[in-house]
């Protein structure tokens, strides 16, 4: 399928990083479209879900405009997704964050606090270690660093479901792929050209 | 590994980079959009622009400049300079920053700080910090500055990030008065002391004249990152001339 023609939808919700994602994929040459609409994210080819900011807050904002339910259809439906951040953090059951708060629950497991002793937010470039074979590392080395942000990181129940791991201050899932499901603890669209290479290699997936 | 971050800092006036020493005498060179695309095909790890001229005028300008910047420069990118209010920082991070500096208007009213990190969260807030040693005590102190370097405050500098830290503050950005735009290196004695004080990331400012010296501010100074101006912007050394050097130094630095 020809760029452009395919129809992405970047979701909406309030908060987020999604200009950021939006540049990245106008620069990849395709025109996505930017909506808060349950019925446009359900519509489209290829869905993102960015996220920056807090999990609770992400949780109340895709729940207020019904979007929480969308995902799951999404998911369900194996619709390709690609959560970023805390986009990524909210596919699991729960989060530490703000106490405990319930998330989407798509990928069984926790989130937590990252361990005590190290700067947080872990802020800064770090490499991502490749544990599952995956067309969307295609041209993506092996370790390559990745733009991170942030103080919570998931933890998976079924590990086959964790894509990348990295180090700080414990080893943590920094991926996951699960069917068409994509979802990074890092920001590829501030993570220079490997970044707009792994989002390139998913909708070269997402089209096949 | 983390790696350490070497950022390279664009001061801008309306609309176009300039590069001083001590906060004063300004050269001009260089069109902002095109120096980033520059800096980032160079491998620059994140990029900070500071609003030197901060007028208003000069500000509808920078919202363009980080538009414009956004869409060539897949790295964080970083903006600063006269920003006092919620607006002024959302109006920034709309137009594609990733993070915002307050500097003069954190220490008016730290509470910005508080309500810029429950709006946009903790990662988005940079305090950034003019430094300025003070004399004539056996202990090594330093003193707030604002207004870009040019008025003192009575502030202890390290009592003020502390605070700013609890409100909210989710980085340092720490300039060092004295040393910087003399390119005699980092005031590492500061950075050191803020490094360990604070548990978020700090990065060091002010001084960066060789490629020892960014070593030492991140060995000496226990910085997480490096942010230089000059040394860049004249082209006295390229930023895979820094990375190499450092990495041969056993720094942990994304190639």
């Amino acid at each position: 399928m020809r760029k452009g023609q395919k129809k992405i939808a970047v979701i909406n919700y309030g908060a987020g990083n999604l200009g950021s994602v939006v540049n990245a994929l106008t620069r990849l040459g395709y025109q996505p479209l930017v909506t808060d609409s349950v019925f446009e994210v359900l519509k489209a080819d290829v869905v993102f879900l960015p996220g920056v900011g807090a999990a609770g807050d992400t949780m109340k904002g895709l729940e207020a405009i019904g979007m929480a339910d969308a995902v799951k259809k999404l998911v369900a439906w194996r619709r390709p997704l690609f959560a970023i951040c805390v986009g990524l953090q909210v596919l699991l059951s729960s989060t530490e964050e703000g106490g405990h708060y319930q998330c989407m629950d798509i990928i069984p497991g926790e989130v937590k606090k990252l361990p005590a002793g190290l700067k947080i937010p872990h802020m800064g470039w770090n490499q991502v270690k490749q544990v599952m074979s995956h067309p969307v590392f295609t041209d993506i080395p092996d370790n390559t660093n990745f733009y991170f942000i942030h103080s919570y990181y998931a933890h998976p129940q079924d590990k086959s479901v964790v894509a990348g791991t990295t180090e700080y201050g414990l080893e943590f899932c920094s991926m996951i792929i699960k069917d068409n499901l994509f979802a990074t603890q890092f920001h590829p669209e501030k993570s220079g050209e490997p970044g707009l290479k792994m989002y390139s290699n998913f909708l070269k997936i997402a089209s096949s | 590994m983390l790696t350490k971050r070497i950022i390279p800092c664009l001061d801008v006036t309306a609309g176009r980079v300039v590069k001083g020493t001590s906060f004063t005498n300004l050269r001009d060179a260089g069109d902002p959009v095109e120096q980033a695309a520059f800096y980032y095909q160079e491998g620059a790890d994140e990029l900070v622009f500071l609003d030197i001229g901060a007028t208003p005028e000069a500000r509808d300008t920078m919202v363009e400049v980080v538009r414009r910047v956004s869409k060539k420069v897949f790295v964080p990118l970083c903006v600063g300079g006269g920003l006092r209010s919620i607006s002024d920082m959302r109006r920034m991070l709309m137009a594609g920053a990733d993070k915002v500096s307050i500097n003069t208007a954190a220490v008016h009213k730290p509470e910005l700080l508080k309500e810029g990190a429950a709006i946009f969260g903790r990662q988005c807030m940079v305090l950034a910090v003019d430094a300025k040693r003070t004399r004539g005590k056996d202990e090594p102190g330093w003193e707030v500055c604002t207004h870009g370097g040019r008025k003192l405050t009575g502030i202890d500098a390290l009592e003020w990030i502390k605070q700013a830290v609890e409100m909210g503050a989710g980085e340092i950005l720490l300039t060092s008065w004295d040393a910087d735009g003399h390119q005699a290196g980092y005031d590492n004695e500061l950075n050191r002391t803020v490094s360990e004080m604070v548990n978020v990331p700090v990065i060091a400012s002010g001084g960066a004249g060789t490629l020892e010296h960014l070593y030492q501010a991140l060995a000496i100074g226990k910085a997480d990152a490096v942010l230089a101006a000059s040394i860049f912007h004249y082209r006295e050394y390229s930023i895979k001339q820094v990375k190499q050097y450092l990495a041969g130094k056993g720094i942990p630095i994304r190639n």
